[in-house]
């Protein structure tokens, strides 16, 4: 059986290269993209601690955390629809209309 | 594996919550089949008939939530905190909803799912209160965030609203990776995310040397994440754009609401699941609370939008909030402190941006500074009223605001954190610079040429007396509330 801390470290590799993804890129359909993968790094470890602990525990949330994920898709398509039609670009650095 | 066992449900615990629930999805389909167009108030008003039911629902749990009863297998608890949290909780909805009555007439943006949007939220809030279990407390901040985007961009096509929504998202779900990610971690090392068993698992043995560092990085993560939604410095950035770009009743909604669920969502993980780790995180949350203070005044004096400003001083006011939370895990007068200021705040803060929304007529007039100059002559009670708000929030006396700050930095004193309590008291110095400013310029300036008269809508006029009301009764009579409030922490976790 492979080790849990592989699993730990590829799920932190994964969730680091998430946050760089929401920090590096610009377009704002790579952003959410981005989250997706910081969430389901998270779903890894949670099933890879619930293997290592014999606990289903774990294993249930990972349902719920995708329940979360799909329905943040869902408002941020349409966020982003919205923001395309007015502003003819998804491109986070361009909507700035708001500051000071 | 161990097979799974279905856990005693005892629902009547869940009442308010469960009233709100269903009611938000009974009044979906209500509104779409049974509310004509152009008569969407009706909805509004049934939205506010709901949550008093939910509020009444809640009265027979009086004494049975002294002794902290939990349910669905320790998933969701009701305690006195909880329950004194809801009724907050349903009045800041309640309120929110009757200054939105009329505002989203005017402009034009009056959609009927508004109100049951409402309702998810403040539902999602008591699940906050409720949760006892770091997964519930997730969904809670998830079910709330993920309404409040929609609702921050309700007055879509506006660019403005689109884009303070679009901004929101992005950092809300950056934060909600944050709290799954420490989540998972929590449960790493520990084997549980349940409130009441990490501080078991952390009482009744030592962690070897990766357990510990799991648990670390967790709970480090999680607070990242909730200082994301409480707008905590260095987690703040995102408020004013927010608030200025969304609907007013929607960013006085959270101004209020999110911060107060999330920080009650925070002080029960940290007294309940993590008073093992007070040492490391008790430091870190006060250096926090001063920088929130402070900067959050520092940045309200620069402001010349009274949205922004108002942002700013919302996110010192958390400050405020932070330091009860701080002193709730050693005290329970923390905890009392808590929940005293956030009820004092919550009705000063509606009462204000009420004032905003009666003053805005179409699109962004009311928002300049320069437009409250002669206010005083124009609507000679709209004035005052902002002006005892302005006292309150900057903590003058005889208002809730005054009560509130005493409350809060004495608990602080008592509680050993008595530097903090002094940055307290200098960053409330500082706000009553802009608070005041802005009285000062409603009386004693003269009204600019071409100011359009405004007429007051009845929903926004009983919300503003209403608060102004409470806040000078809280401020001049202040003894009932504070019993009120202290036989409320009877079971409480701490």
């Amino acid at each position: 059986m492979v080790p849990t801390i592989y699993y730990v470290l590829l799920s932190a590799a994964l969730f680091t290269m998430g946050v760089l993804g929401v920090l590096i890129r610009r377009n704002a359909m790579v952003v959410f993209m981005s989250v997706e993968l910081m969430l389901n790094a998270a779903n890894l470890a949670l099933v890879a601690f619930a293997r290592q602990r014999l606990t289903v525990e774990g294993q249930v949330i990972v349902f719920f955390v995708i329940t979360v994920a799909a329905a943040e898709v869902a408002v941020g398509l349409a966020v982003l629809v919205a923001i395309f039609r007015s502003k003819g670009t998804a491109d986070v650095d361009e909507v700035s209309t708001l500051k000071g | 594996m161990q097979p799974i066992d279905m856990p005693a449900v005892n629902l009547s615990l869940l009442a308010p919550m469960l009233i709100i629930f269903g009611w938000a999805a009974v009044l979906l389909l209500v509104d779409v089949f049974a509310i004509p167009e152009g008569n969407k108030k009706l909805t509004g008003y049934l939205a506010i008939i709901g949550m008093a039911v939910a509020g009444l629902a809640g009265l027979p749990l009086w004494g049975a939530s002294e002794q902290g009863l939990s349910t669905f297998g320790g998933m969701l608890m009701l305690d006195r905190y909880a329950l004194t949290l809801t009724w907050i909780f349903l009045m800041v909805g309640a309120l929110s909803v009757l200054m939105s009555l009329g505002y989203l007439q005017r402009q034009g943006i009056e959609q009927g799912e508004f109100y049951p949007l409402v309702l998810f939220a403040v539902g999602a809030m008591i699940l906050l209160a409720q949760g006892a279990n770091l997964i519930v407390i997730f969904l809670g901040i998830e079910l709330l965030s993920l309404t409040l985007y929609i609702l921050t961009g309700f007055a879509y096509p506006r660019v403005t609203s689109e884009e303070a929504a679009m901004k929101y998202l992005v950092l809300g779900a950056f934060a909600a990776g944050f709290f799954v990610y420490g989540i998972a971690l929590i449960y790493g090392a520990t084997g549980t995310l349940s409130l009441a068993g990490i501080a078991a698992y952390l009482g009744r043995q030592t962690l070897v040397a990766v357990d510990q560092t799991l648990l670390l990085a967790g709970s480090g993560l999680v607070l990242v994440a909730l200082g994301f939604k409480v707008a905590l410095v260095p987690f703040h950035m995102w408020t004013p754009d927010v608030y200025e770009g969304s609907p007013t009743p929607v960013a006085a909604f959270m101004s209020v609401g999110t911060k107060g669920a999330a920080l009650a969502a925070l002080l029960r993980i940290l007294t309940q699941a993590l008073p093992s780790l007070q040492p490391i995180w008790l430091p870190l949350l006060a250096t926090l609370a001063a920088l929130t203070m402070l900067l959050g005044s520092l940045g309200a004096i620069a402001q010349r939008n009274m949205k922004r400003m108002l942002a700013y001083s919302s996110i010192s006011h958390a400050g405020y909030l932070l330091l009860g939370v701080i002193v709730a895990s050693t005290q329970t007068r923390g905890t009392e402190a808590f929940l005293f200021y956030l009820l004092s705040y919550a009705l000063t803060n509606l009462g204000a941006f009420a004032v905003l929304v009666a003053l805005e007529q179409h699109g962004e007039l009311a928002w300049s500074l320069d437009s409250y100059a002669g206010l005083g002559r124009r609507k000679p009670l709209l004035a005052v009223a902002m002006a005892v708000f302005m006292f309150s929030l900057a903590g003058v006396p005889p208002t809730a605001g005054f009560m509130g700050k005493l409350y809060v930095f004495s608990a602080a004193w008592s509680g050993g954190l008595g530097w903090l309590a002094l940055i307290g008291v200098i960053s409330s110095a500082a706000s009553a610079f802009f608070y005041l400013r802005l009285i000062s310029r409603m009386f004693m300036q003269e009204s600019p040429e071409g100011v359009p008269t405004t007429e007051v809508s009845r929903g926004v006029g009983v919300d503003i007396w209403v608060a102004v009301a409470a806040t000078l009764l809280i401020g001049l009579v202040p003894a009932p509330f504070i019993t009120l409030i202290e036989r409320s922490l009877v079971a409480a976790g701490s």
